[in-house]
Parts: C-alpha cells; sequence; structure tokens
C-alpha cells in the first residue's frame, strides 16, 4: 500500500492526496495545540514553584 | 499473502516517500488511552496519599509528566510488537499494523514523548521521580517488551512491575523519596497484574499462539494456569489489606479491600474449577472484569479519602 505519489522529476515533489493532506493539517493542529498548551503549563509551574517570594523580592 | 509479509510491503511503502495519513486520534491510540486511564488513577493515588502537601498545577503537571509517560511506553511497545500485533485479533486493527502510522514515525512518537514527559517531571518536581519514570519506560519497552514477553511464560509477573511504578512515581513526585507505603501500592498491582492478565489469556490463548508468545496457557496449560491465578488472588488478598495493616490506610479501606479481595478469590475459585472453559471460559471473562473493577476500586477509594474526606475532616 503506497498511497503516495512519487514523482521525483516533479518539480511540486511529492503530491500529497486529498486524505493525507487533511490528515497533516490535523497534525499540524494538534502540535500547535500542544505546544500552546506546554507553554502555559510551563508558565503555570514557573508561577506556582516561584510563588509569593517573587512579589516580595525574595528568590 | 501472510500477515507478516504485508506487514514487510507496507514498510517497504513507507520508505518511498516516509508519508502516512495518520490523523491525531491515531497518534493518542498509540498512548493506549484505556491503560493510561489507569496509570492515573494509580499515580494519583500516591501523589494525593503522600504525607506533603503538593501545589494543585505541580500535582497536575507532574500527573501529566506521569501519564504521558506510560503512554510513549505503550508506543513504543506497538512500535517494537507490530509483527505480532498484525496477526492477534485484540490488537490487529491497532494504528501500525493497520498501516494508518509508520513504524519509524511511531518509534519517534515514543521516543520524543519518553524524553519530554522525563524532563519534564524533574524540573517539575524531582529528579528521583523522574528517574523512577524513565526506569518504568526502559522496564516496559526493553525489558518487558523486547526480552520478557517472546521468551517466557513469567513474561507478565516479572514485567508487571512496569504497571506497578506509577503510584510508587507518584509518591516519589510528592515527597522525594520512596517510603513503605509507596511500596504496599506497588506490591498491590505487582500482584493483581498475574491473575487479570492470565485470565485475559486463557480465552485469547488461540491468540497467543498464533502470535508465538508464550503466555501460560500456551506453554504450561489451562489447568495449571488456573491454579496460579488462584495463588495469586489468594496471595492478592492481604497485600490488598497491607496499606491499613501498615497503618497508612483506614479501616474503611481496610474493610473494602477484604470485601472485594476476596470477592475476586471468588471468582478466581471458581477459574480453577472450571476445568473444562465452559460457556467460552466465562469464568475467565467475569474474573477478567472484575480484577478492573478491584483496582479501580482501591485505588479509586484512596484517592477520595486523601482528596476529599480527609481535607473535609471526615475520618475513616
Amino acid at each position: 500500500m503506497n498511497a503516495v505519489e512519487h514523482r521525483p522529476s516533479n518539480e511540486n515533489g511529492v503530491v500529497l492526496t486529498p486524505a493525507q493532506a487533511k490528515a497533516r493539517r490535523q497534525r499540524n493542529i494538534a502540535i500547535g495545540l500542544a505546544v500552546a498548551l506546554l507553554c502555559a503549563l510551563f508558565y503555570a509551574v514557573t508561577i506556582a514553584k516561584l510563588g509569593s517570594a517573587v512579589l516580595k523580592g525574595g528568590g | 499473502m501472510s500477515d507478516v509479509t504485508a506487514i514487510a510491503q507496507r514498510e517497504a511503502g513507507f520508505g518511498a516517500a516516509g508519508l502516512t495519513g495518520g490523523a491525531p486520534a491515531d497518534y493518542v491510540s498509540l498512548l493506549k488511552p484505556r491503560v493510561m486511564s489507569l496509570v492515573i488513577l494509580t499515580a494519583l493515588a500516591g501523589l494525593v496519599a503522600a504525607p506533603t502537601h503538593v501545589h494543585p498545577v505541580i500535582g497536575f503537571a507532574a500527573l501529566l509528566a506521569i501519564s504521558v509517560g506510560a503512554g510513549a511506553s505503550g508506543a513504543l511497545n506497538m512500535w517494537y510488537d507490530r509483527d505480532i500485533d498484525a496477526v492477534m485479533s485484540r490488537t490487529r486493527a491497532r494504528a501500525i499494523p493497520s498501516g494508518r502510522i509508520a513504524p519509524r514515525e511511531a518509534l519517534a512518537f515514543g521516543l520524543t514523548l519518553s524524553a519530554f514527559a522525563v524532563f519534564t517531571l524533574g524540573v517539575v518536581t524531582n529528579w528521583l521521580a523522574a528517574g523512577l519514570l524513565a526506569f518504568t519506560i526502559f522496564f516496559y519497552a526493553v525489558v518487558y517488551t523486547m526480552w520478557l514477553k517472546r521468551w517466557t511464560p513469567q513474561n507478565i509477573v516479572i514485567g508487571g512491575a512496569a504497571g506497578a511504578f506509577p503510584p510508587m512515581i507518584g509518591w516519589a513526585a510528592a515527597t522525594g523519596s520512596v517510603g513503605l507505603e509507596s511500596v504496599a501500592l506497588f506490591s498491590i498491582i505487582f500482584f493483581w497484574t498475574p491473575p487479570h492478565f492470565w485470565a485475559l489469556a486463557l480465552f485469547k490463548s488461540g491468540d497467543y499462539g498464533r502470535a508465538g508468545v508464550p503466555m501460560m496457557p500456551n506453554v504450561k496449560g489451562a489447568r495449571r494456569t488456573r491454579l496460579e491465578i488462584f495463588l495469586y488472588s489468594l496471595l492478592l488478598v492481604p497485600v490488598c489489606v497491607s496499606p491499613w495493616a501498615i497503618g497508612f490506610e483506614g479501616r474503611v479501606y481496610g474493610a473494602l479491600a477484604l470485601v472485594s479481595g476476596l470477592v475476586m478469590l471468588w471468582f478466581a475459585f471458581a477459574v480453577w474449577r472450571d476445568a473444562d472453559g465452559r460457556d467460552n471460559d466465562k469464568a475467565a471473562k467475569q474474573l477478567f472484569a472484575y480484577s478492573i473493577l478491584h483496582l479501580f476500586l482501591l485505588f479509586g477509594f484512596i484517592v477520595i479519602e486523601h482528596a476529599v474526606l480527609q481535607p473535609l475532616g471526615v475520618a475513616s
């Protein structure tokens, strides 16, 4: 099963089937959301770990 | 064309362009979500039962890291076991054997998530917990999947340790140490695993036989398996009660563990006595189903007791 149309001489490179293009778009969205959530998580953890020490000027 | 040949041809196809049509849901399925739910519950039990208060945000991040780490080891397991998954009815629809995800994508996915999970847990909590998580992933993916599973009928006895670590990791994340209490929680899952999986193996022995996996029923026979299921279930009763015996859990937990443990023992007794596997191994199926409920009951109670009842001042 090789659903990918492989054209080495084609200047457009690999041409995706509609299903593959849709899956790739969904994967991109999922990765974007995961990275955004990871950033939010690390931000929240940083605030939780530092706590009020930051506001008081302590370490 | 054999399943193995079909897989080899499919993998050759992946190599041509390196692209598959895997959707996000296929990648999530690599993490074995149902196993993850058990990991989340047991790790949460270790986390909330620990005597150290954990900030909710830190606790959530730790739980997420432990869950993702466990899921990543599941992805590595599916990557390595893709050949036998293709010949077992229970697993042939998985993302790799069905061609939705290429093996090397699953491998990269598992390794990346493993590294992220261990690093995150180390940074967020402590490196003892992160080290235990890394060891758990290694134990499940390498010791169990690559070595024990295809070599010995004791595969799930020893390999069961991988599934037993999450409450210990949760405890370590909260306290920075490994206490007797977390060993008790570890032991419950460790001794629960053989009767649980051997019950499954009894009514799926044909599957495992076709795949060449030396599960107990295929190697030692159904009669010996039924006896060992009963013996492990017998041993499991005092192990489940042990958190009460060492003063870590209250009387209500002790009573629940005793009653539920005896119910599971009753189902195991029925499996032992049912030498012929009547009604398509109905007894084994009942034991398998109840064993899941048993574990959810015990760890669910520990979570509710420590996270809800004790903060409200309700003694048990």
